[in-house]
């Protein structure tokens, strides 16, 4: 290593210096130019008045004082909370239970698996349209529930019923997901913790809080991880059930589709959807630390 | 529920693989060779077969709506699930009233090539950052876990200034090059290359195999499971995709399958039926391709968990 000895230069010939950063400068290249570099022009434009056609200036802390008088920008962030708080819990619960459903093998099960795995292969725009028929005020849902003797529910007109109808979806959606997560975690449970506590008398809610659950708990935390920056990040679900607006009065915009609305087209206000992105940033780091402490918190 | 009582322990490489066939007994055992209780196993199919109609009902019923023809009735109460004289009308319907097939077209452009430079930009990337050694091989790697944190959602604005600063808005080059080669990707490589034993490629090296050799002929062979899980979610992915594409496409006559929908469903929402062809279009290759290669697709996950 000190010095260049003969077989030092032969390796050097033989490997030429060059050949690692040419295996990875596409990727390197990529990565920089359409991930890190928009990155850091996001953190700078936060703080200019930049528009998608004029250059823009530093304005120090305009964006972000602006932010705090905007009607629309709380309303997002309050969705955008809303959403994790109504999809996290039931993502870390439903697949797992889930999950335990399709452990056995009973004849037929991996027919069961797959098909459970269906949506999740599905791409959002579809899934969304077909709930948007599904819920539609006329639709299959309301329909039964008028078969049934109900009266149907306008659950794409109203501002709440849409964002609950929203959360569904995502959830429909990720449930195949989180389950294989969940089968993997589940395989390396040892069975004899399961044979001990049925000898000792426990039942099947006893032995599922005392066995299962605390020996998949970092799978729970890593779901409830993924699943809660995936969930105050949310765009497409809302997108498509609210419309591009919103919903009524706008009141069912989130954050992500107020970036969307704010920063394209050729009047988008780049800085200021900058600022809105900071935001998101902060939080989305926020949640995973939240997570991971309170993971820690309840091991020791 | 007494689910939890039995936990096989049978599943570690995935659950796309099938388990032994069951004994072919008088009464039905478990894998371990104990009964199973008959009314636990009725409880289970029935439960199995509730969360199938939620979980597949939505497109059966999203099929059967697109081949019901324009004078039955979709809204009828009680809802009749099969069409009565089933037709390919709304489909060409479709094809009429927006270009599905150039989307379809469009789609799978992006798509193919997204597979292509993912598996090779990330089998490279991941090569050198796993095998070779180098000066700033670290900080490669570190650039790869920061960009990989990086929540996309907070950046598509100014990936779309870049993309209008190369001129590059409104095409489908534009829309391929951010996720061409995922940092997500290229770890997953890394990984697969780490994991391989090192006494592979020094026979080669000791050969007089070069670093390429080494990597064509011996390295990139025994991680060929991982490119097909790269392979396949680059597929999915690129096929699916709908924010960044939306931002990007402005010209309807470059539109992408996915967000050609979200126009046609902004333009006829009142036409169900019409939605509900162009949705099964969007649809219908990707649920071929889990079917034939389910196994990628669930190992994926487990891959992508653990590092995403």
């Amino acid at each position: 290593m000190a010095s260049p000895t003969a077989s030092g230069t032969r390796r050097v010939r033989r490997q030429l210096p060059t050949s690692p950063w040419l295996f990875a400068a596409p990727g390197l290249l990529i990565t920089g130019a359409f991930i890190l570099y928009p990155f850091v022009s996001t953190l700078v434009n936060a703080f200019t008045d930049r528009r998608t056609l004029v250059p823009g200036e530093f304005v120090g802390l305009a964006n972000f004082r602006e932010l705090l008088h905007d009607d629309m920008f709380w309303t997002g962030l309050r969705n955008s909370t809303l959403y994790v708080l109504g999809v996290v819990p039931a993502l870390v619960l439903l697949p797992l239970l889930l999950a335990l459903l399709v452990q056995k093998n009973i004849p037929g099960i991996t027919f069961f698996r797959s098909a459970f795995y269906t949506p999740v292969v599905a791409s959002i725009v579809v899934v969304g349209l077909i709930w948007v028929w599904l819920l539609d005020e006329r639709g299959l849902v309301n329909s039964l529930l008028e078969t049934v003797g109900a009266s149907p529910v306008g659950f794409l007109s109203d501002q709440w019923l849409i964002l609950l109808s929203a959360m569904a979806v995502t959830v429909w959606k990720g449930l195949g997901y989180y389950m294989i997560i969940y089968l993997a975690a589940l395989a390396n449970v040892p069975r004899e913790l399961h044979e001990a506590a049925a000898v000792d008398g426990a039942g099947a809610l006893r032995r599922f809080l005392t066995v299962t659950v605390p020996a998949v708990r970092s799978t729970m935390v890593l779901v409830a991880a993924l699943s809660s920056v995936a969930a105050f990040k949310v765009f497409s679900e809302v997108y498509l059930m609210a419309g591009p607006s919103g919903g009524p009065a706008g009141e069912d915009t989130t954050l992500v589709m107020l970036v969307q609305r704010t920063g394209t087209g050729l009047t988008g206000r780049v800085g200021y959807a900058s600022a809105i992105s900071v935001v998101v940033f902060v939080v989305t780091v926020a949640l995973m630390l939240l997570v991971l402490r309170a993971d820690r918190k309840e091991e020791s | 529920m007494s689910v939890a009582e039995k936990t096989g322990t049978a599943e570690k490489t995935g659950p796309a693989e099938k388990a032994p066939a069951p004994a072919r007994e008088p009464r039905i055992t478990d894998e371990h060779g104990r009964r199973v209780r008959v009314w636990e196993l009725a409880l289970r199919y029935l439960l199995l077969l509730a969360v199938l109609v939620l979980t597949v009902g939505p497109f059966l019923w999203q099929l059967s709506t697109s081949l019901k023809g324009p004078t039955e009735d979709i809204f009828s109460s009680p809802p009749k699930f099969l069409p009565a004289d089933p037709t390919l009308h709304n489909y060409e319907r479709v094809s009429e009233t927006i270009p599905v097939w150039d989307y379809a077209l469009n789609s799978l452009k992006v798509a193919t090539a997204n597979v292509v430079t993912n598996c090779v930009g990330s089998a490279l990337a991941g090569y050198a950052l796993a095998r070779l050694r180098y000066r700033g091989r670290r900080a490669a790697t570190l650039v790869f876990i920061l960009a990989m944190l990086v929540p996309v959602e907070g950046i598509i604005i100014a990936q779309f200034t870049t993309m209008r600063e190369l001129g590059l808005n409104n095409t489908l080059v534009g829309v391929l090059l951010p996720g061409c080669v995922s940092a997500l990707n290229v770890l997953l490589m890394r990984n697969a290359f780490l994991n391989l034993p090192h006494e592979i490629e020094e026979a080669a090296y000791v050969d007089g195999a070069n670093v390429w050799q080494r990597f064509w002929r011996i390295a990139l062979p025994s991680v060929k499971g991982t490119l097909a899980v790269v392979a396949i979610f680059a597929f999915m992915g690129a096929w699916d995709d709908f924010l960044w594409p939306l931002i990007v496409l402005s010209d309807p006559s470059r539109f992408t399958l996915t967000i050609g929908l979200n126009y046609l469903h902004g333009t006829f929402a009142n036409d169900e039926r019409l939605v509900a062809a162009g949705t099964i279009i969007a649809v219908a290759p990707l649920i071929v391709l889990f079917a034939c290669l389910q196994r990628y697709f669930f190992r994926g996950v487990g891959e992508g968990a653990v590092k995403g």
